[in-house]
């Protein structure tokens, strides 16, 4: 039950860090949401950063050109880039925690090469297309079809939620290539460029009115054969390996970023006034600032926990949706206490007497999509409920037939 | 940096496990309900298991671990119950003869966390000391020289209490920074307690669910019971995070803040275990409201715990006043 990281972890900080007190300032600082063109330069110019100094891919194997640091590291590196307060992953998060991974276990040789050095140089971008309106967190029920004609899939259907898709060069798509398969067994995994004729792009606003994602309708697209990864009908285990990256140490980062986001909030408890005295003087107030932060203590006590596992046994364990679960819930709980410390100033999204409402209420409304993407929260609940409790599965739904 | 617990540590949580397992089932909690006197050879077993000499360096004949191990081994007599002043007993070890043999059994009262409270001493009638934190330090009290009056109906039944109407100041045995170290070292113990709470009202409330079977089927494949049980499984997970935390930086305070990390664990053990212990009481439907199920014998544990050391509430806001520098 050690927590001290050894000197190999610390020199490793070190030099990381004087890396980024050199660098992070230089990059500017990011641009607007909705400016696609601009973010993609912004979020794969500080890739191509990353790489240039030996940082891209920091859980990435070597023989694909990533840093294959151990997990200590790993974690070392996102205190350092939560403190410095670098960019995050941004456009590049599905390349590279999504389909590059899932190109490394899963793809050929050609596969490999074409994508794997494009996606870590920030030369290529990608974006997901597996949710449908219909196969939310019952992701397995996707309709998108893809008949074969030849060397090519004709592929029609109606992708959502997808992030990136405006800037992105390729998109990893699920559709059915067998549609009397069993729902599971159906399903296959194709790299479809962004390019292809029969595309369309609609922004789907958040409830913020920003682009973050769209929907994406297919019709008629036709993607070689040849860009299929893994077997036909093999797309679900296929899913599965990419799945895991997403409940891993992805969120790392942001967790231990949200333990600076509390002193900010500290720092404003004092600034702002209520009832004649600073808000800090408000007792219930501070117990929340202390309960929250108790939490994020104990939550990174937990990766540290799940890390150490996961070094040992190289599986990670079921606790990530644990892990999961509790920060997406801690999460809104600081973006709510940030709206309540503006109070009536969060009226306003844009920042009124140097309070931050447009980072505060940003933060806030973004945080609910926390416990809704990458398995809901209620799914984590099954999952924990079901695979870790041992208890058993809902009943199947009645339908009429079976009364 | 690996936080696992290591195989010694596994091998002290499994041999105490089994002990308590064997010793203090649930049937020997109801014999000993009510009873004011600790039973002392099971007192003087828990000692011959290293729980009161863990600490102790092995050249004056301790165990020699540190607060690392202890945080996994009070973890495990949570799990029971295990009824007597075992925080007190283990942090007067080295400072009162006897403590660590189990020969003497020593409670205190924590006036540096509950300065303005009732001064209720629990298990007095089994006391061979007394040890009372103050501010400028450690002071040691003979029970006997105390007017005290036992409190008839004690909120848990298996910790009596007596209500002091006048404190002596006591024998000055040690100073303000081993007061405030034992605040500290006690605060980290009674989490740990918590934590065992936490974990064996989820296991109660699970193992029940699966076999309690309503419209035809356990009560565990409703959502509305499943979703509670994972929220208590988390609450668990948080907890043991939190009180591993602290005992590894109490034993090297290089890799934290000692005082920052000792309330997490106390927050979030606390708030762990009371709401697991209401929860358990809750998925047991009507019997968990009975006398019959052991369910409230570990809300009431926990409402004792709750209350020294500091509380949630105190520990939220000593963490709050860390951040601000206060």
């Amino acid at each position: 039950m050690d927590l001290r990281y050894s000197e190999a972890d610390e020199r490793f900080r070190k030099e990381l860090r004087a890396w980024l007190d050199d660098t992070v300032p230089g990059h500017g600082t990011p641009p607007p949401y909705s400016d696609w063109d601009a973010r993609r330069a912004y979020d794969t110019g500080w890739q191509r950063k990353l790489f240039d100094a030996g940082y891209a891919g920091i859980n990435w194997p070597r023989a694909y050109g990533g840093r294959e640091a151990t997990l200590t590291e790993q974690l070392v590196y996102y205190e350092e880039i939560a403190r410095a307060k670098a960019p995050y992953v941004g456009v590049n998060f599905v390349g590279m925690l999504h389909g590059g991974p899932t190109i490394i276990v899963e793809g050929s040789d050609a596969q490999k090469q074409a994508h794997i050095p494009r996606i870590l140089k920030g030369e290529e971008v990608w974006c997901q297309g597996f949710s449908e309106p219909v196969a939310g967190s019952d992701l397995a029920n996707l309709q998108t079809r893809a008949d074969r004609d030849g060397d090519h899939y004709v592929v029609s259907g109606h992708k959502i939620w997808t992030s990136f898709a405006q800037c992105a060069d390729f998109c990893e798509l699920l559709v059915r290539t067998d549609p009397d398969a069993s729902k599971h067994g159906g399903i296959s995994w194709l790299i479809m460029p962004m390019d292809a004729d029969g595309i369309e792009i609609r922004p789907l606003p958040t409830l913020m009115g920003e682009g973050e994602f769209s929907e994406v309708f297919l019709e008629n697209v036709r993607i070689p054969v040849e860009n299929r990864v893994g077997a036909e009908n093999d797309g679900w285990r296929v899913t599965n390996v990419t799945l895991r990256f997403e409940r891993g140490t992805a969120f790392a980062s942001e967790m231990y970023h949200l333990q600076e986001i509390l002193a900010g909030m500290v720092e404003l408890a004092h600034r702002v006034t209520r009832h004649d005295a600073a808000a800090w003087e408000d007792r219930s107030l501070r117990r929340e600032v202390g309960h929250l932060a108790a939490q994020l203590d104990a939550l990174w006590a937990m990766v540290k926990l799940s890390v150490s596992e996961t070094a040992k046994t190289g599986m990670p364990g079921l606790g990530a949706s644990a892990i999961k679960l509790f920060y997406s819930g801690v999460y809104q709980q600081v973006g709510e206490l940030g709206m309540r410390l503006l109070g009536r100033a969060a009226l306003s999204r844009e920042d009124i007497d140097d309070l931050p409402c447009q980072r505060s209420i940003g933060r806030a409304m973004q945080s609910l999509s926390l416990t809704i993407a990458a398995g809901t929260s209620q799914i984590q609940r099954n999952i924990i409920g079901e695979r870790i409790l041992g208890l058993p599965k809902d009943p199947k739904p009645m339908t009429a037939g079976a009364r | 940096m690996d936080f696992r617990v290591t195989e010694d540590q596994e091998a002290l949580r499994d041999g105490l496990r089994a002990f308590c397992d064997g010793r203090v089932p649930v049937e020997t909690l109801r014999e000993l309900e009510r009873k004011p006197e600790i039973d002392r050879t099971l007192w003087r077993e828990l000692a011959e298991m290293g729980v009161f000499s863990l600490r102790v360096p092995e050249s004056d004949g301790g165990v020699g671990l540190g607060m690392a191990d202890a945080v996994i081994a009070f973890a495990e007599l949570g799990r029971r119950l295990v009824p007597g002043p075992l925080v007190w007993s283990q942090l007067a070890a080295g400072l009162v003869g006897g403590a660590a043999s189990g020969e003497a059994i020593v409670g205190g009262l924590d006036l540096v966390g509950h300065p303005d409270a009732p001064h209720l001493v629990e298990h007095l009638e089994s006391l061979d000391a007394l040890l009372l934190l103050r501010p400028d330090g450690v002071h040691r009290v003979d029970p006997a020289q105390l007017s005290a009056k036992p409190v008839g109906t004690p909120l848990d039944p298996l910790t009596p209490v007596h209500h002091v109407t006048s404190l002596p100041e006591g024998e000055h045995i040690a100073g303000p920074d081993d007061a405030a170290r034992l605040h500290l070292e006690g605060a980290a113990l009674a989490a740990a307690l918590m934590l065992g709470i936490a974990e064996t009202t989820q296991e109660m409330a699970t193992e029940y669910a699966k076999s309690r079977e309503q419209f035809g089927r356990p009560i565990a494949a409703f959502q509305s019971i499943k979703h509670m049980l994972a929220d208590m499984f988390v609450r668990q997970e948080v907890a043991r995070a939190a009180v591993w935390a602290a005992g590894a930086t109490l034993d090297d305070p290089e890799v934290g803040d000692v005082r920052r990390a000792v309330s997490a664990a106390k927050a979030t053990a606390g708030e762990g275990a009371m709401r697991n212990a209401r929860d358990c009481i809750q998925i047991h439907g009507g019997m968990g409201y009975t006398w019959e199920v052991p369910a409230h014998y570990y809300l009431k544990r926990t409402w004792v715990l709750e209350n020294v050391f500091g509380t949630v509430a105190d520990h939220e806001e000593r963490v709050a006043a860390l951040m601000a520098g206060d």
